[in-house]
């Protein structure tokens, strides 16, 4: 059964039992909350993902509000990771982009049998592209334009490698835009589904987009890692793509990876693997719909290959 | 003993613990606890070297499986870091030219004992002589570590009654250090003699200057530091410290006499005492009978009947699936016996109101 079958007053009482849980890629989530902002944004967002009943989840996660008489002067909510909180509570009207980021810090940090890059990542004809990126640089963004143009999306977030096959795995989630590219998603791609906008969040202001139906049904199928291209949008530049040096792109994929020091010689071997399976580009952009056809090219060139 | 272990969740994982081979009945319900139950007690990459030593962790479901792995690279991750932290440590206080004393986990490690296998780390402990302990806290601040808290009042509390200098941590790596000089307050219960610890010690193989405790002073004070806390994060990690090194020395000949006699003359019978009886209560950690009429350390009946209910409870994993109604208060009162164990009332009960005064400003 998926989300959008159930009835709000069925997403409601499961949500409040503790009897909500959906597959998340290999993962699976127990949500527990009464936060109307987390059941209205996980029937919306969420609405293509199957529910499991497996007895079994991966993460126990709630959403509540912190006790005490802070909560009638400055309402608050606290992600709560299995009856722990990892974080300080925010504002009340952040509850839903608390979870996403919560949800990012359980897998970033619990799932080490995977390397864990800091990287949004899209697939096409069975191969993938890697984008790292630091916050800014645009890779939400170009990753939205991609999937809502018939890319798969596998995460903006996080790219997950299984360690002995090489490939990557898709961990398909609600897209995280920021501030402007929130309204330049809006008007590339009217079809695509933009949850609420959430401002003033650490962030500045965050809403998500709702992963293609298709990705989401599609989550258990990994890829080969075929290119890794470093986005960076530039308002003067329209559209300029550079090969990177293999070193350099291994140098910046492992200082932003979630547990790249965690693996030790394995994890530097596997980098270096990928790095040298991978063409390696930095990609400076403003124009979504160039970029689209860039990318369409690349695929072209490859499967003439 | 009276044994609340019936309960049929809440002791899953100590169950799994005292005999692995249960593993292979769990359905994926009990994976579920298994899984939070290890991860809250810390114990997720012991678990995984439990299993792998009895050659079933292959045939587990590949959702717990994944957990234990993904723990198990952690732990190897942690105990490489620890192997630097320590060769840092030892570098910053080379000068010196005193022994340096690696306690707990890092000892473990560095002395490659069974129980470092999967240990999780928060913080390196090292003991030092006392008389030297100004000389290597300017040591290591030349090195890059520094007080964590730098409240006037914490500072005075901790030099003047602390068995330990105020927690250090290392600005670039942000690691933690904990200095101590004994193993238990000078106003605490109990007075073990840090002097005759230190002429106990042993060399560790391979590395200048640094040494552990001697097995039975390990044990000793790990029993010391888990009987005497008030506050019991991981109790069950380490009762399955406690369980390893027993199991361990208790193969030499000569161990369990030693171990009683040093305990008397340490003035640690009870805590010793109690080690005993819990880590053969949650893992039937195997104490030689003869031995038994040896722990002087028996506390009065009463006495003894209330701490099982209290230990019982506080030692399971901090996770609501180990907790019943009584719990919550059993780990309070233990609060209260931690502060009580540490010093007398007339310099507890100021320091209790100066602190609860402080947490309401926050």
């Amino acid at each position: 059964m998926k989300i959008s079958d159930l009835s709000k007053a069925e997403l409601c009482s499961r949500l409040k039992k503790g009897k909500f849980c959906i597959s998340v890629g290999p993962f699976s989530f127990c949500i527990d909350s009464h936060i109307e902002e987390v059941i209205e944004g996980l029937g919306d967002l969420y609405a293509d993902y199957e529910l499991r009943d497996h007895g079994f989840a991966d993460f126990h996660i709630s959403l509540t509000r912190p006790k005490g008489i802070r909560r009638w002067l400055h309402p608050q909510v606290l992600f709560l990771f299995d009856g722990k909180t990892p974080f300080k509570p925010l504002p009340f009207s952040q509850a839903l982009p608390m979870m996403e980021w919560g949800m990012n810090w359980c897998i970033a940090n619990h799932m080490h049998h995977y390397l864990i890059l800091h990287a949004a990542v899209v697939e096409k004809n069975g191969q993938a592209v890697i984008m790292p990126g630091n916050p800014g640089a645009g890779k939400s963004t170009l990753c939205a334009a991609l999937v809502s143009r018939g890319w798969r999306l596998f995460s903006d977030e996080l790219a997950l490698m299984d360690i002995d096959e090489g490939t990557l795995i898709p961990v398909t989630r609600p897209v995280s835009l920021k501030n402007e590219s929130i309204s330049v998603i809006q008007t590339f791609s009217p079809n695509a589904h933009l949850g609420k906008s959430y401002a003033d969040t650490t962030k500045g202001t965050v809403a998500h987009m709702r992963p293609p139906k298709l990705s989401v049904e599609h989550a258990g199928h990994s890829a080969k890692p075929r290119w890794i291209i470093a986005p960076q949008y530039n308002k003067e530049i329209s559209s300029k793509l550079d090969t990177e040096s293999m070193a350099k792109m291994f140098m910046n994929l492992a200082e932003n990876a979630f547990n790249y020091h965690i693996h030790g010689p394995r994890g530097f071997d596997v980098l270096g693997k990928l790095v040298e399976d991978c063409d390696c580009y930095t990609y400076t952009y403003n124009d979504l719909d160039k970029a689209i056809d860039e990318f369409e090219q690349l695929v072209q060139i490859s499967s003439h290959h | 003993m009276i044994s609340i272990m019936s309960k049929l969740n809440g002791y899953l994982l100590v169950k799994i613990l005292r005999n692995s081979d249960l593993a292979n009945q769990l359905d994926l319900k009990q994976w579920d606890l298994v899984i939070r139950q290890a991860r809250r007690a810390d114990l997720l990459p012991q678990l995984y070297y439990d299993l792998n030593k009895k050659g079933i962790l292959k045939a587990l479901p590949q959702e717990a499986f994944c957990h234990l792995e993904s723990a198990y690279h952690l732990s190897v991750a942690h105990q490489q870091a620890v192997r630097w932290e320590v060769n840092r440590i030892q570098s910053a206080l080379r000068k010196l030219e005193v022994p340096v004393t690696l306690l707990k986990g890092a000892a473990y490690v560095l002395a490659d004992l069974p129980c470092a296998n999967g240990r999780l780390f928060s913080d390196v402990d090292i003991l030092v002589p006392k008389v030297v302990l100004d000389e290597a806290e300017q040591s290591l601040m030349a090195h890059g570590w520094m007080s964590v808290d730098t409240d006037p009042y914490d500072q005075r509390y901790y030099r003047q009654w602390m068995h330990e200098l105020p927690p250090l941590r290392h600005v670039k790596r942000q690691t933690s250090l904990d200095v101590h000089h004994s193993i238990l307050p000078e106003t605490a219960r109990w007075h073990p003699d840090a002097k005759k610890l230190l002429q106990a010690v042993k060399p560790l193989e391979g590395y200048e200057r640094l040494y552990v405790l001697s097995p039975v002073d390990m044990v000793l004070h790990s029993a010391t530091h888990l009987f005497s806390e008030g506050e019991i994060d991981h109790g069950l990690r380490d009762l399955y410290d406690l369980d390893a090194l027993l199991r361990d020395f208790g193969k030499q000949n000569d161990f369990w006499e030693l171990l009683y006699e040093r305990a008397r003359e340490m003035d640690l019978t009870r805590p010793l005492y109690y080690a005993l009886r819990y880590t053969q209560y949650f893992l039937e950690t195997p104490v030689p009978e003869s031995s038994g009429k040896r722990v002087t350390g028996q506390p009065v009946r009463a006495l003894r009947y209330l701490m099982d209910l209290l230990f019982q409870r506080a030692l399971n994993p901090d996770h609501p699936s180990c907790n019943d109604a009584f719990t919550g208060i059993a780990r309070w009162l233990l609060y209260l016996r931690g502060h009580y164990l540490r010093m007398p009332l007339y310099l507890l009960l100021p320091h209790l109101v100066r602190k609860s005064m402080r947490r309401n400003e926050v």
